[in-house]
């Protein structure tokens, strides 16, 4: 009998969505204290230098200012998101090592007093030689950004399976091509922001933050305060959008905590929008070198990679970056024979960082184009070879993944269908193309022990059920999801739950919004939560319903006999029975949830399951390139998706619709340029992301797979789906103009300069 | 030197104490406590600071404060009446037209005002007028769709 859900499954609108229309919704900058002062940052002048001395005295001179705090002051603590790759401090402590790097940190009583005592701060630096590539960065001799690191190389992976040369002499084809992605800018809308308030009789520091992950925040803070992580307690007011940029802890939380403890008052940090752009983080430019051996019938029979990230001054995700983007290139193609190096290499440059797709968009670029340009070489057409490529559940996986639901197959079939891939695919007028690109995405991660999520569901006397989740918003909807499951597993509307969620104060342990966990995560841990409740509430009934606790149903608001919804008892009245049973309120369900994992994490080196499970899609894209200007339009994205069963389609095609935005973006337009470490292009004029004006047609085919694992079989949905835009929309330039770009993004400048290159050819 | 004006905001007049330089924006927000108004960029670049003033969408990180005396201005707060939401709110609400909310105050008071001067426009239409306006959530397939929703919700009328 096929499932029937009330509320999972629905597009209802998210919890928070009538305070966000009203103005009533409030982000960190929302928040005033009595007493308030405001921070403001120094920032380094120079992509690389020694800081010789600081003279501080004629800005704490400043009528007005309250406070400065330099890096000689802090304790000697270095931070990072990733433990064993530790290397900033909140102000720098020594040296400065890119343009912006943080120096000194004023406190005032407004804004523009701390901003003149900024200027005010005198630093004499020793400026160093420095690097801007990697190519240079590498080199022997080159200036070395972080003592001990050899070849500024601070980190490097190898996997390797199979035999890639055996397989390389039996391939009918092998071809080696070499991209390049730029460095992208998430550009989250709300800039980034804190506020701290310190209570010196209980010692404790709390810190509003626009964070994505709230526990690894205090984490970071207690470290680097020295102070026990139970004196610090975090809280996310509503997040204006995150896309991994608000992953990290920035000096503007250290500063504001700090300046709160030493003053004894509020103190509130928000970043600039340069500031956004320069100092938080950016997607890794990333030079790819791929190797793929084919048959002739387009199967892959091995792949070689040789990838080198610009990490820019600090490592931030760096170890976990790399090992998504070597791990993703085992789906969703099956590659029997793989071999991957990869490299993290600190420049003198903006920090790269997490950002949605986490270091696999720049390899399924990579991948996808090479799949068009060997279809093309092997006279094949490049859907069938995806078609033909893909995994399929339930078969061994040459890494070890575990893989029980795939619709790759079924995305490929389905996106090709809606753009009509048969009829277009090289049948266009010149001008005109269609391309397409698949993806895989893991729903968090099963590697790691402490990735984990705990829940509490509480039923109060008037049937109102309150959940506690650690889980963080940052727009995506993560409240929302969470409420329809608890909602569904209750029986009751959703409009009967709230939830409270992000704070460390009183939600349980939850890693955050990253690697697109929540939903299966933050997720299962809510659902079981809510079945202990429900299991309560059964046991208590099931005598007066003279049925067995198990043959009971919860839905709409009844509790019911399956097959004899006749034999029933409201929701309102079970509690009241639950109550004269003198059973003790609030009735309250607990758990916590991880994947299964093996300890310790041995996937360098051995096969073994990466993800709890793993979402598919295909995205076909068809442009128009207007030879005249080489601007490109996209006329209309399809995106087929597997991600198991969406939990709340409305809130899923959002993702998607917004992915494509994304997508475009880096296909064609986003890029932060440098020179000599310096960005020349941070405002939202000079940067230009999507508009109005340049989306496309967009449709979202969903298809269902119930996956085992995720909470009513859902998997992951925010991040998978920003992988294969780009690529699907530089294979459609191709189909258009036959030009193969293969680096990022596709600008007119290139165009033009291309067609110029085929005029000039005579082809 | 600071000066005393007094600005008229979801028909209440206040009077504040501002410094001639002081944008808009920030005495709706610093000076008043109406934070529904954003500050994304502060450079007019973003449209999250979009508010009404006399019926037109006008972005307040751009004007001086000084510069909205007799004029009147309605921010997203002053939308909703008696606690019930506009159309509009309810339509970018059960549409899905927003995602992390920070963009969609002003979103919604640009949809206003593209909806008061044409109350049945085109889809093309709305994209123009609305282009000012980034948000880096929504794709905004959605938020085109909430704003031609709330015109067929409101019967073409303002």
């Amino acid at each position: 009998m096929e499932k029937q859900f009330s509320v999972v499954g629905k597009r209802l609108p998210m919890v928070d969505a009538a305070a966000k229309v009203n103005g009533s919704a409030q982000f960190t900058d929302d928040l005033t204290f009595p007493g308030m002062l405001h921070g403001k940052l120094l920032r380094s002048p120079h992509p690389h230098a020694k800081i010789l001395n600081i003279d501080v005295s004629k800005a704490l001179r400043l009528p007005g200012v309250k406070g400065v705090v330099t890096g000689a002051e802090i304790p000697d603590r270095q931070y990072g998101i990733v433990p064993k790759a530790r290397d900033e401090y909140a102000l720098a402590k020594g040296k400065v090592r890119y343009i912006g790097d943080e120096v000194a940190a004023v406190c005032a009583i407004d804004p523009e007093i701390a901003e003149e005592a900024v200027d005010l701060i005198e630093v004499d630096y020793e400026v160093l030689p420095a690097v801007f590539n990697v190519q240079d960065s590498i080199k022997e001799g080159a200036p070395v950004i972080h003592e001990g690191v050899a070849n500024n190389t601070s980190f490097a992976i190898r996997k390797e399976f199979g035999d890639v040369e055996k397989a390389f002499a039996e391939s009918a084809l092998v071809s080696e091509d070499s991209f390049y992605s730029q460095p992208v800018n998430h550009a989250p809308m709300e800039p980034h922001a804190a506020v701290a308030q310190y209570d010196p009789v209980r010692g404790q520091v709390v810190l509003w933050s626009s964070t994505q992950i709230p526990f690894f925040l205090r984490r970071n803070l207690s470290a680097t305060l020295m102070i026990p992580e139970s004196k610090v307690r975090v809280i996310k007011p509503k997040v204006g959008g995150g896309f991994g940029q608000k992953i990290d802890m920035f000096a503007k939380d250290f500063c504001a905590a700090w300046f709160a403890m030493k003053l004894g008052r509020p103190v509130k940090f928000v970043y600039e929008r340069d500031e956004v752009f320069i100092v938080t983080r950016q997607r890794h430019p990333m030079h790819l070198t791929v190797k793929t051996g084919m048959a002739k019938d387009g199967r892959i029979l091995a792949q070689q990679f040789l990838s080198y990230a610009d990490g820019g001054a600090y490592n931030s995700t760096a170890p976990t970056m790399m090992a998504l983007s070597c791990f993703f290139l085992m789906v969703p193609y099956h590659v029997p024979n793989l071999l991957y190096e990869g490299y993290h290499v600190y420049t003198n440059k903006p920090v790269g960082g997490a950002m949605r797709g986490h270091g696999i968009p720049q390899a399924r670029f990579a991948v996808e184009r090479q799949l068009d340009l060997m279809a093309d070489r092997l006279n094949l057409d490049p859907a069938d070879v995806r078609t033909k490529n893909s995994i399929k559940a339930g078969e061994p996986h040459p890494g070890g993944f575990v893989i029980n639901t795939c619709g790759f197959a079924e995305s490929v079939q389905l996106a090709a269908e809606a753009i009509g891939w048969k009829e277009k695919r090289g049948k266009l007028p010149f001008g005109r193309g269609v391309g397409m690109g698949g993806a895989s995405f893991p729903s968090g991660v099963t590697n790691m022990s402490h990735i984990s999520s705990g829940a509490v569901v509480q039923v109060g006397q008037d049937g109102g059920v309150n959940v506690l989740t650690g889980a963080a918003d940052i727009g995506q909807g993560a409240e929302t999801v969470i409420a329809q499951i608890v909602a569904e597993v209750l029986g009751v509307s959703l409009d009967d739950v709230r939830v409270t969620a992000a704070d460390t104060g009183t939600t349980p342990l939850d890693p955050g919004t990253f690697g697109s966990g929540v939903t299966v995560r933050a997720g299962n841990a809510a659902r079981i939560a809510a079945e202990s409740v429900r299991k309560k509430l059964f046991e208590c009934v099931a005598d007066e319903l003279e049925a067995n606790p198990d043959d009971l149903v919860a839905r709409d608001g009844v509790i019911f006999v399956t097959g004899s919804p006749e034999i029933n008892i409201t929701f309102p009245k079970a509690l009241k029975a639950y109550q004269y049973k003198d059973l003790p309120m609030p009735l309250v369900g607990r758990a916590s949830w991880m994947a299964d994992t093996n300890e310790p994490t041995t996937l360098f080196t051995q096969p073994g399951n990466f993800s709890p499970n793993y979402s598919f899609m295909t995205q076909a894209a068809e442009v128009e390139v207007d030879t005249q200007t080489g601007k490109v339009k996209v006329l209309k994205m399809v995106t087929a998706h597997d991600c198991g069963r969406p939990i709340n389609p409305m809130l899923v095609e959002g993702q998607l619709e917004g992915s494509i935005a994304g997508g475009m973006g880096q296909a064609l337009y986003e890029d932060v340029i440098t020179e000599k470490g310096q960005v020349m292009n941070p405002s939202f004029l000079d940067y230009g992301f999507p508009t109005t004006m340049e989306v496309p047609e967009m449709e979202s085919i969903d298809i269902e797979t119930d996956d085992p694992v995720g909470p009513f079989g859902a998997k992951e949905a925010g991040e998978g789906t920003q992988l294969s835009p780009a690529p699907a929309i530089v294979n459609a330039i191709y189909d258009a103009i036959g030009v193969n770009f293969n680096e990022l993004p596709v600008t007119p400048e290139k165009i033009l300069k291309a067609l110029e290159e085929k005029k000039k050819q005579g082809v | 030197m600071k000066q005393a004006i007094a600005l008229t905001v979801n028909g209440d007049v206040y009077e504040v104490l501002i410094s001639p330089n002081q944008t808009l924006l920030e005495v709706l927000r610093d000076k008043l406590g109406l934070t529904g108004t954003k500050k994304g960029c502060d450079l007019g670049a973003c449209g999250a600071c979009s508010v009404l003033l006399d019926g037109e969408a006008y972005l307040s990180c751009l004007m001086l404060a000084v510069d909205a005396v007799g004029k009147e201005i309605v921010t997203i707060e002053g939308l909703s009446e008696g606690g019930d939401l506009h159309p509009i709110q309810k339509s970018f609400v059960e549409l899905g037209g927003l995602q992390c909310g920070f963009c969609t105050p002003g979103i919604v008071m640009t949809a206003k005002a593209i909806l008061d001067e044409e109350p049945q426009p085109t889809e093309e239409s709305v994209k123009k007028k609305m282009a000012g306006n980034l948000c880096r959530c929504t794709g905004y397939k959605k938020v085109i769709e909430s704003v031609m929703s709330a015109s067929g919700r409101m019967g073409g009328k303002q």
